[in-house]
């Protein structure tokens, strides 16, 4: 993994927030309080404008400074969970990251998700999408597998993990306060994460 | 949408300025990052740190001064600020007697709260408010939101920080007072989040929405609109039912204070009409009304609506509800 690749990822995951507005901002107006879709872009758009400061720096010092921007600019309970996740992603990789530590980096950053949101896997939150796409790309490196299939894999199981949040009860998060009522819609954090994901596996292709 | 905005961007900025300067004989603005103090820091107390999204005003920097808050940290409109306002904040008190978070129990409240703490060299606690009595605490939920009531904890606390209490007595009281507060509220239209351009919900002409937040989030159940004492009516058996289930009894001799609050989209005339209607429901219910305040005290933008909170007194709340407070938003005994 290459700054160049990480920063090719950033434009590319802005362009997708910004093309997915409407559906992002029709889920969280359904379930949510509406200000979802507007925090991660101001998010993505703080880490975009930091891009040629990270050019110059090794990928775990990048995703450190992701993390601090994260934090510094989103706020709600996004920052601090998506902030979360790349300070403990940095903690686990180093100047020179391949696949098993990115993925050891990635199990890390979801577990301090779970800590910081004190949530698991079926409580309809991000984490639907998170937690099986990490055990899948833990399982994947450690097979020793080959790009196309890794990125069909990880896609498809992202794709899944959103899809799942559709049909739970929410127990974490604002739409909490719903219950019953949120049966039925996907959960906007799971959408915003597994399009983030499936954008990463597009510019891996 | 129609609302006084110069740039989407920086509407919050742009408030807070004229809030400062409006109030610049009580309060100081820091840019980058934001956080307001009073005007004259004093070190020798608690401090007591709370914050939150904006679009609650006068909550929470309208209760800065003498008597009450000494720091807000606003975030974006319904977004909890991030852990570097707070941070700075504390850095520039440098309070000796440690700090006190007040935090309303939202995730995003919570967890940015939390990661400042965490990043801190002071002495502090923090109290959660959730006198919200309309999610019912299950393992279905995050727990119970902070509404309303928090303006009462943030009163009575700030009177205790400034007679010279500590840390771990402001904490005690902070959490008493929660527990004696209950709240419900009731919308009868959306707001518009000023970056989102349209309502966050939708409702019908004829709808409210009962138990609603005070971010427009949904509540218990979407009703039709009836007569306001019958919906004050199952307002009042919903806090009722609360105190009940905390054992705590409103029959108390030293009696409650009631505070009708505005969400303020809705006039002071509605707010009063809701008041009595309350008032003369607690007189059945042999219930005392010692203390009141009616007015737009915790908002929700321009959501239109009302929320009621009772708060059970005993002497210690009503010696520090009653002292004097000098703050833009609520101010007595001076």
């Amino acid at each position: 993994m290459t700054n160049g690749f990480i920063i090719k990822c950033i434009d590319s995951v802005v362009q997708t927030i910004l093309n997915s507005e409407e559906e992002i901002e029709f889920l969280d107006r359904a379930i949510g309080d509406g200000d979802h879709y507007i925090n991660i872009k101001r998010g993505s758009i703080a880490v975009q404008s930091i891009k040629s400061e990270l050019t110059t720096l090794p990928p775990d010092q990048a995703f450190k400074k992701i993390g601090m921007t994260l934090m510094t600019s989103v706020g709600g309970a996004s920052g601090p969970l998506f902030a979360s996740f790349f300070l403990a992603l940095a903690k686990e990789t180093s100047g020179e990251t391949n696949l098993q530590q990115f993925s050891k980096g990635f199990t890390s950053g979801v577990e301090s998700i779970m800590d910081r949101g004190k949530s698991k896997l079926g409580d309809k939150t991000m984490l639907d999408v998170l937690i099986p796409v990490s055990e899948k790309l833990q399982s994947l490196a450690d097979e020793g597998c080959e790009k196309h299939q890794l990125i069909k894999e990880i896609d498809s199981v992202a794709i899944a993990g959103v899809v799942a949040t559709k049909d739970m009860m929410p127990s974490k998060g604002r739409s909490a306060g719903l219950a019953e009522r949120a049966i039925g819609h996907i959960d906007p954090g799971a959408k915003t994460c597994q399009l983030i994901i499936s954008t990463v596996c597009k510019e891996l292709k | 949408m129609k609302k006084f905005i110069n740039k989407t961007d920086d509407f919050i900025i742009d408030s807070l300025k004229g809030f400062a300067n409006a109030h610049n004989n009580l309060v100081t603005l820091n840019l980058n990052p934001i956080f307001v103090t009073r005007k004259e820091i004093n070190p020798n107390k608690v401090l007591l740190v709370s914050g939150g999204g904006s679009g609650h005003e006068p909550l929470h920097t309208g209760y800065i001064g003498k008597g009450m808050l000494d720091v807000a940290c606003p975030g974006h409109v319904f977004t909890s600020p991030t852990p570097d306002q707070m941070i700075a904040a504390v850095e520039k008190c440098q309070p000796k007697l440690g700090v006190l978070f007040i935090v309303k129990n939202y995730s995003g409240d919570v967890m940015n709260f939390e990661m400042a703490s965490e990043m801190i060299d002071f002495d502090h606690q923090t109290v959660l408010t959730n006198d919200d009595a309309a999610v019912i605490n299950s393992s279905y939920t995050t727990g119970r939101r902070g509404v309303a009531g928090t303006l009462i904890v943030e009163k009575v606390v700030g009177s205790h920080a400034e007679a010279g209490g500590d840390l771990s007595s402001c904490k005690e009281l902070g959490d008493k007072v929660n527990h004696h507060c209950s709240s419900i509220g009731v919308a009868l239209s959306s707001c518009i989040i000023p970056a989102a351009g349209k309502p966050t919900f939708d409702i019908g002409i004829d709808e409210i929405e009962f138990g609603v937040g005070i971010h427009g989030e949904p509540g218990r159940k979407r009703d039709k609109i009836r007569m306001a004492h019958h919906i004050v009516e199952d307002m009042l058996s919903a806090i009722l039912k609360d105190f009940d289930e905390k054992s705590l009894d409103l029959k108390d001799p030293r009696g409650i204070l009631l505070l009708v609050n505005g969400f303020s989209g809705t006039p002071l005339s509605e707010l009063y009409l809701i008041y009595q209607a309350v008032s003369e429901k607690l007189e059945e219910k042999q219930i005392y009304i010692s203390r009141s305040l009616v007015g737009n005290y915790t908002t929700a933008l321009d959501m239109a609506g009302a929320s009621i909170t009772m708060c059970l007194l005993d002497d210690e709340i009503k010696k520090h509800w009653d002292s004097s407070v000098l703050t833009s938003n609520l101010r007595w005994g001076y």
